[in-house]
């Protein structure tokens, strides 16, 4: 009897406090939250620090630049030239319409420099190279070798992070270079070759219409940051993963996820701020 | 019982590790509840207890990459919880520590594992590398597989290849952790001896954290034994299997139950059961 009174008061008392328990979940949320915003910040820092020392030893840089840039090469090429082919083959039949066939140029080479150039290239290379640099990285921690090489008084920041870090940097310019001149040529082979433009329509048109500035520039402006944002969070995921196989799991797929989110968030602020007026 | 401060070393050798009134915690989980330990220079100290007791993290307290709640670690007369990054750094180029896994890094040879140390520390010419990497990998009976991938060494191997880029740079001191977990009888004994010699001939000081008894006591000139966050007792080998301590005597003889309860600490099993 007495059992039996105790476990309904125990039950009572569970369910009326469901909602401190919701609040204090919540506040346990928002305090992880911003506790793993400062860490993502001072591990930039951290990694800053470490750069002078990549750029000593540029024999680490290079082997990462090959793995996070060259090998990410074929998907960024084969992306590119299809959708260049896309883009011509909808932009034609939108102009022509309004007989501006001979804008298509223009537009495939505005469309790719300005806006799928960046955007493209930055998604591709977080799925790419950024899971790879995460999963690597939380391997290297669930198997003991960042503590290893702590232990063996080598900064694992400097050693192992910096360099790939670096590299992601510098690659993605290059790759969202590499995807807007193939894209371009890809929108070339199916206007001019399969659709009849007129040759010199497609480049001069495009010659006079594209600007170094506004359109070159601040398409490689976007690229640079994606890349440092892509890179920075693939390391960071990386490094902060809990070390475990299920862990190096987790961090691998919000690497991609958080990536992702934040190349078509900053897309988005960076065009208001370059094109909005 | 003796009280932990009280049984501070008796071997009266130089102390190279000084650890006093030790605090450490994980969110609500006491690891340590003051714990005073020395570990003497030259010898081999092994530090026994059951798993979860904290042992790996005393070591990871004693080369700096914990701090201590509360308490000192001291090593070589400097306080490393106080040390800076700088001359943290420079007391690990004098420490070496063997991982349970072997931490190898994988994208490098055998070879290239044992001069990592070297080629980062050292101004050395790659010929002198070399000859040093050779050299330690003759002492550990690993020089043939130099080219090997560490994906393609036995566990036993790996641990041995991972002593041998522990004692690259000459440390005045090695942590062993938990190295005979997991090892094949023979693979078992050459690391038992390897340690063993390692120590004598290189001078070093040794720390072996393990749980396997029969082995650690073979060779350990001095065992303490944790449990609870405490040191449970301590003594040589020999003095340790005559105590007359409950709690040794059941870790030393492996019984299931006794001081050191089975049952990790939980609410009252028949209102847990009626708890739905």
């Amino acid at each position: 009897m007495a059992l039996s009174r105790s476990i309904t008061l125990r039950r009572i008392i569970r369910k009326t406090c469901w909602m401190l328990e919701l609040i204090r979940g919540l506040g346990r949320s928002g305090f992880g939250f911003f506790e793993t915003l400062g860490r993502f910040n001072l591990f930039l820092l951290k990694i800053l620090v470490g750069i002078p020392a990549v750029l000593v030893r540029p024999r680490l840089l290079i082997a990462q630049l090959f793995s996070v840039g060259v090998l990410s090469l074929p998907i960024i090429v084969v992306s590119g030239v299809f959708v260049g082919m896309v883009l011509a083959l909808q932009g034609y039949n939108t102009l022509v319409d309004f007989g501006a066939e001979e804008s298509l140029g223009v537009v495939v080479a505005l469309s790719i420099v300005r806006e799928l150039g960046p955007v493209v290239t930055g998604l591709l290379f977080a799925g790419r190279a950024g899971s790879a640099l995460t999963a690597e990285i939380g391997l290297m921690k669930a198997t003991e070798q960042l503590a290893g090489m702590e232990m063996m008084a080598v900064d694992p920041i400097h050693r192992v992070i910096a360099p790939r870090f670096l590299a992601g940097f510098i690659s993605m310019p290059l790759l969202a270079a590499m995807f807007s001149a193939v894209g371009i040529y890809g929108g070339y082979f199916v206007g001019v070759g399969l659709l009849g433009v007129d040759e010199g329509a497609y480049w001069s048109q495009m010659q006079s219409k594209v600007d170094l500035y506004n359109d070159v520039f601040n398409g490689v402006i976007k690229s640079v940051v994606f890349g440092f944002v892509a890179t920075w969070i693939a390391v960071f995921e990386g490094y902060d993963t809990v070390p475990t196989s299920e862990g190096v799991g987790r961090s691998t797929t919000r690497s991609v996820v958080y990536a992702a989110f934040a190349v078509l968030g900053l897309d988005f602020v960076l065009t208001a701020l370059m094109f909005g007026d | 019982m003796q009280s932990s401060a009280e049984m501070i070393t008796p071997v009266g050798s130089e102390t190279l590790v000084k650890i006093r009134n030790l605090h450490y915690a994980r969110g609500d989980r006491v690891i340590f509840d003051g714990v005073d330990l020395d570990i003497p220079r030259g010898k081999l100290t092994a530090i026994m207890g059951p798993s979860g007791t904290g042992k790996t993290t005393l070591l990871s307290l004693i080369g700096g990459q914990l701090a201590p709640d509360r308490g000192s670690i001291e090593v070589d007369g400097q306080q490393v919880q106080e040390l800076g990054r700088t001359a943290l750094y420079r007391l690990r180029r004098r420490m070496g520590m063997l991982f349970q896994s072997g931490a190898l890094l994988t994208d490098l040879t055998v070879f290239d594992n044992v001069a990592f140390p070297l080629r980062e520390h050292t101004d050395l010419p790659e010929s002198m590398v070399r000859d040093l990497v050779l050299m330690k990998l003759q002492a550990v009976g690993l020089r043939g597989a130099r080219d090997l991938q560490p994906s393609e060494l036995s566990g036993g191997m790996a641990r041995r290849v991972a002593l041998a880029r522990a004692i690259a740079l000459d440390p005045m001191m090695i942590m062993y952790d938990e190295p005979f977990t997991g090892q094949d009888p023979i693979s078992m004994g050459a690391l038992v001896q390897l340690i063993r010699l390692l120590n004598d001939a290189l001078g070093l000081t040794s720390i072996v954290v393990s749980h396997d008894v029969q082995e650690t006591a073979a060779i350990a000139d001095y065992i303490y034994v944790i449990s609870g966050g405490k040191v449970i007792g301590q003594g040589t080998p020999d003095t340790l299997a005559k105590t007359d301590s409950a709690r040794v005597q059941q870790f030393m003889q492996g019984l299931p139950d006794g001081p050191v309860p089975f049952h990790y600490p939980a609410p009252d099993y028949t209102e847990d059961l009626l708890d739905a």
